[in-house]
């Protein structure tokens, strides 16, 4: 029944044998013990649960663990490196981008897809970019300051 | 000794931003689901399918049969544990015993019957499939309208009217002026109801220490003192063997200001199986079984004398209650009739609600919860009698005002207005709007044939809810300030704040108050077994009630200082500024560091003064603050597809005293993506037989970032005299403000061709309807 995988997270190797029912948002927080994605609707519609695979935004609800086996997975606590904050932490923090902060790694995940696709967006591409993700507390507005100025931050 | 260097410059008022960020922004902070415990278990819960059921039987024996599978649980179960409690009250109220799982009957579709208890979550919903239930459906109702027609189906066979209570207030000469009156409009308004959607689901870990004969539960609450209070009561264990936690809480809106079933059910299932439990509510659990809220349907009727002057206010407010009273169901429509009157001067009143039970989740607090019903109905009926009077809606609102001078205002609810300045936030939003320019742009957009509206609202809202003879469960607030040996200042806030920054406004003022560095304090909160009791972050009272009950702690502390401060000096005039005490005549100093060391390490001490640095305080609230302000929406309707678009969104507001400007600009964008959700996008649809349509993200429509405008806020500051540090609360005011403006906008647009009401949300198809039919 058991299947048996390898993918890094974050850098590093993980191997597991999973049911493969198992989503990959449930291995990612139950087995690898990394909390950081949320879980907001297990449907693909809120993007509590943004990650990216292979340097792609995905919604990990909406992937089996086993089809991550030998790809490249990097979760919110992968994000900073060395200790030192990602420009888009950074901007989230400096323009009060989280409130609750529960949909936060997500939509700073998928803040970093939309940046690495167009370094310099305007408002409209911002909310473009991040419309798969829903935030119930912000209204929006702080984050698409905090993109905008981490993309101000990062082309600088 | 060594001193430290405190910190000279003043935090209040200033942008800064939040201590709490670090651990969100890297995915480190704990909310419920985070939580992990040796052989913890994973419950699911079985629920009707049905808005109205009999329950034949339950056959568990498949369920228990899987492997994994430790326990299965049904009413049957369950019947010692307390009911899920209302905390409101009202004469003649009617409350059904709400069982933490159903009995023989089942009353809205998500009624919890039945919990699997597992190894994992993954079995546990296996096994819940497994559970058979035989049902026998029966007649249900929805609609609350519906519920009130002769011969429609009981909620509660011992209840056939479906009435829930009748409420009555009356103020002045309502007939006589309604008589005398030179114009009369009247409108059918409803306000929706609306599903809460925080983005963390509810969430329950129960653990219980058989040694100790002690539960935890962790819960993603708004209250766990209360909750604490309530549910050891529902388990029938001593209040003091129960600890609450609330985590990490991702938001809350008023739907997680309650005790729900689950809370009781999982303390009860920890304590049979000897092992901790976490539930998880899904979406789907969410969108059916947490409370929802608004559903009001309202008959309006408002007389004016020809100049414009509002001279009476009636109103007949269905409020669907749905099954059960909740923690506060039947105080919310209250709530609406006491803001009944907004901010105009109108001394004659009249209130009539019917509750009403339907087969349908119950209604509770939703972000303002009764005081945008009232503002939406305020605000449309003052729009549409500036319509008839052919008056402009701007100059309508300015004639009606309270004006300053005549605060503090009693109104013809029984409120006293505490402060207020009406025209200023209405000039400046005018102002900011350009709104001479936009009618001017507006004349010619008509004259092209375009739908352009312009629309606006002056809300007025209660705030820092409230003072203990006006709340269900006391409105004073706590906090205890304790300076460490160190001098590092650690506050316990009774509040328990899920994303409104408290943890940094708190410090800011603790900081100020104190002269130390803001990265000296920290707030704590959200703990019972390390907090003080208190009561809760709800109502917009955490900074204005919580906030200021810090500040007079600190004030004990301050002058305890001084004490300390004069001894230490050997001066009997010391002031203490700047995080130093500094004698008058010497001008020596030392510093709140080296008195907080001496307080503790207590060698020698003051007269009748006890060692160490820790006050606790527990301030009741003279009166509530009421904030107010002014929002102007622009918008285009686009004939071809009744699509809405907004423009245009100015936002001023008045929320008294800015501590953290940033903090404000943000509740002000969220609250107004949920008023604008509610004119536009959001609507909870129960067909006839009681089943949600609108059960998940894909048909509940949460706005996107796409389809939130872009906010022009400021503010006016009109500082309240209820409290030291004159701040009001803004947590529900964007929400307030936003839907009538938008709704204002949408009829205006659509005037020309005779569209004097819309009721929300206003979908594409509703308007392209009125667009084509020309009438409402
Ligand atoms: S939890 Fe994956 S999109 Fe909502
Ligand atoms: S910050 Fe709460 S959902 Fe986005």
């Amino acid at each position: 029944m058991k299947r048996s995988i390898t993918l890094q997270i974050n850098g590093k190797t993980h191997t597991g044998e999973v049911e493969p029912r198992l989503l990959l948002i449930h291995y990612l927080r139950e087995v690898a013990g990394l909390t950081g994605p949320h879980i907001g609707c297990e449907t693909s519609l809120c993007g509590a649960c943004t990650v990216t695979v292979d340097g792609k935004a995905v919604k990990s609800c909406a992937m089996f663990a086993v089809q991550a086996d030998g790809r490249d997975v990097v979760t919110i606590e992968g994000l900073a490196s060395n200790g030192d904050l990602h420009p888009l932490q950074t901007a989230f923090w400096e323009e009060h981008g989280a409130q609750c902060g529960y949909c936060t790694p997500g939509m700073i995940m998928a803040s970093k897809q939309l940046l690495d696709r167009n370094p310099h967006p305007d408002e409209d591409e911002i909310r473009h970019g991040i419309k798969g993700n829903l935030c119930r507390c912000t209204g929006y507005q702080h984050i698409v300051n905090a993109v905008k100025s981490a993309a101000a931050k990062m082309g600088a | 000794m060594a001193s430290t260097v405190t910190k000279t410059e003043t935090l209040f008022g200033k942008r800064m931003k939040r201590k709490e960020d670090p651990r969100l922004i890297t995915g480190t902070a704990t909310y419920v689901d985070d939580i992990q415990m040796p052989g913890m278990h994973h419950a699911v819960i079985l629920r009707s399918p049905y808005a109205a059921a009999r329950i034949r039987s339950i056959d568990t024996k498949r369920a228990l049969e899987l492997p994994g599978v430790a326990a299965v649980f049904t009413g049957a179960d369950v019947k010692d544990v307390g009911p899920v409690p209302c905390g409101a009250s009202l004469p003649g109220l009617r409350v059904p015993h709400h069982h933490v799982l159903a009995q023989d009957r089942t009353y809205f579709v998500g009624h919890p019957v039945a919990v699997v208890v597992a190894a994992d979550r993954y079995i546990a919903r296996d096994a819940v499939d497994r559970i058979e239930v035989d049902w026998e459906p029966l007649d249900a109702v929805a609609d609350p309208e519906k519920a009130l027609e002769a011969g429609a189906p009981a909620v509660h066979p011992q209840w056939p009217d479906n009435k829930a209570f009748d409420y009555h207030q009356e103020h002045g000469e309502v007939d006589k002026v309604f008589a005398e009156a030179d114009v009369v409009v009247k409108q059918r308004i409803t306000s929706q109801r609306l599903i809460p959607c925080a983005m963390e689901t509810r969430g329950v870990v129960a653990e219980w220490r058989s040694g100790e004969k002690a539960l935890t539960i962790y819960t993603s609450t708004q209250i766990p003192h209360l909750m604490r209070s309530l549910v050891a009561g529902m388990l029938g264990i001593p209040e003091n063997k129960l600890r609450a936690v609330a985590p990490e809480v991702g938001g809350g809106f008023g739907s997680k200001l309650n005790v729900y079933a689950e809370e009781a059910l999982m303390g009860f299932v920890a304590m049979k199986i000897g092992k901790p439990v976490k539930w998880i509510e899904s979406r789907r659990e969410n969108m059916l079984a947490t409370t929802h809220g608004r559903g009001h349907v309202d008959y309006y009727e408002i007389a004016a004398k020809k100049d414009g002057t509002i001279v009476g206010i009636k109103l007949k407010l269905i409020q669907d209650v749905g099954s059960y009273h909740q923690l506060l169901t039947p105080a919310i429509p209250t709530l609406s009739v006491l803001m009944m009157p907004g901010v105009y001067r109108c001394q004659n009143i009249r209130a009539d609600i019917v509750g009403v039970f339907t087969n349908c989740v119950p209604t509770d607090a939703y972000r303002g919860a009764g005081r945008p019903e009232a503002m939406h109905g305020i605000e449309r009926m003052v729009d549409i009698l500036a319509a008839e009077m052919k008056m402009d809606p701007a100059e309508l609102r300015l004639k009606n005002f309270i004006q300053p001078e005549e605060f503090p205002y009693a109104t013809a609810t029984g409120l006293t207005y505490d402060s207020g300045d009406y025209d200023k936030p209405l000039k400046k939003a005018l102002e900011i709007a350009g709104y001479a320019k936009l009618r001017e742009e507006q004349r010619a957009a008509r004259s092209a044939g375009r739908l352009m509206g312009i629309g606006l609202s002056t809300y007025g809202e209660i705030c820092a809810i409230g003072p203990s003879p006006a709340t269900p469960a006391g409105g004073w607030e706590s906090a205890t300030v304790r300076i460490e040996p160190s001098g590092k200042v650690t506050v316990h806030t009774g509040c328990s704040p899920h994303g409104q920054g408290e943890e940094t406004t708190f410090a800011q003022i603790a900081a100020d108050e104190l002269g130390v560095d803001i990265e000296d304090v920290i707030v704590l909160h959200g703990d019972t077994a390390i907090v003080q009791y208190g009561i809760g972050t709800f109502g917009s009272r955490g900074t204005a009630i919580g906030g200021t009950a810090m500040y007079f702690a600190i004030q004990e502390l301050k002058a305890k200082i001084k004490r300390f401060g004069a001894m230490m000096l050997g001066c009997d005039e010391v002031r203490f500024e700047d995080g130093r005490c500094v004698c008058g005549k010497t001008g020596k100093s030392v510093t709140i560091q080296e008195i907080a060391a001496a307080s503790y390490r207590a060698m020698k001490l003051p007269p009748n003064t006890e060692p160490g640095m820790v006050a606790t305080y527990f301030w009741e609230p003279p009166n509530f603050t009421f904030p107010f302000g002014a929002h102007i929406v622009v918008t285009e309707v686009d004939k071809e597809t009744g699509d809405i678009a907004v423009k245009r969104y100015v936002a001023v507001d008045d929320c008294g005293k800015i501590i953290n400007p940033l903090i404000v600009a943000g509740q002000i964008h969220g609250g107004v993506a949920q008023g604008l959700g509610q004119a536009l996008y959001e609507e909870a649809v129960y067909d006839d037989s009681g089943q949600l349509m609108t059960g998940e993200f894909m048909d509940y429509c949460v706005p996107k970032s796409t389809m939130v405008p872009w906010i022009e806020d400021s503010n006016t500051e009109t500082p309240t005299p209820v409290n030291p540090l004159g701040i009001k609360g803004v947590g529900e005011a964007g929400t307030i403000g936003c839907s009538p403006a938008v709704v204002n906008s949408v009829v205006d647009a659509l005037s020309p061709l005779g569209v004097r009401h819309i009721d929300m949300p206003m979908t594409p198809e509703k308007i392209w309807k009125l667009v084509r039919g020309g009438a409402a």
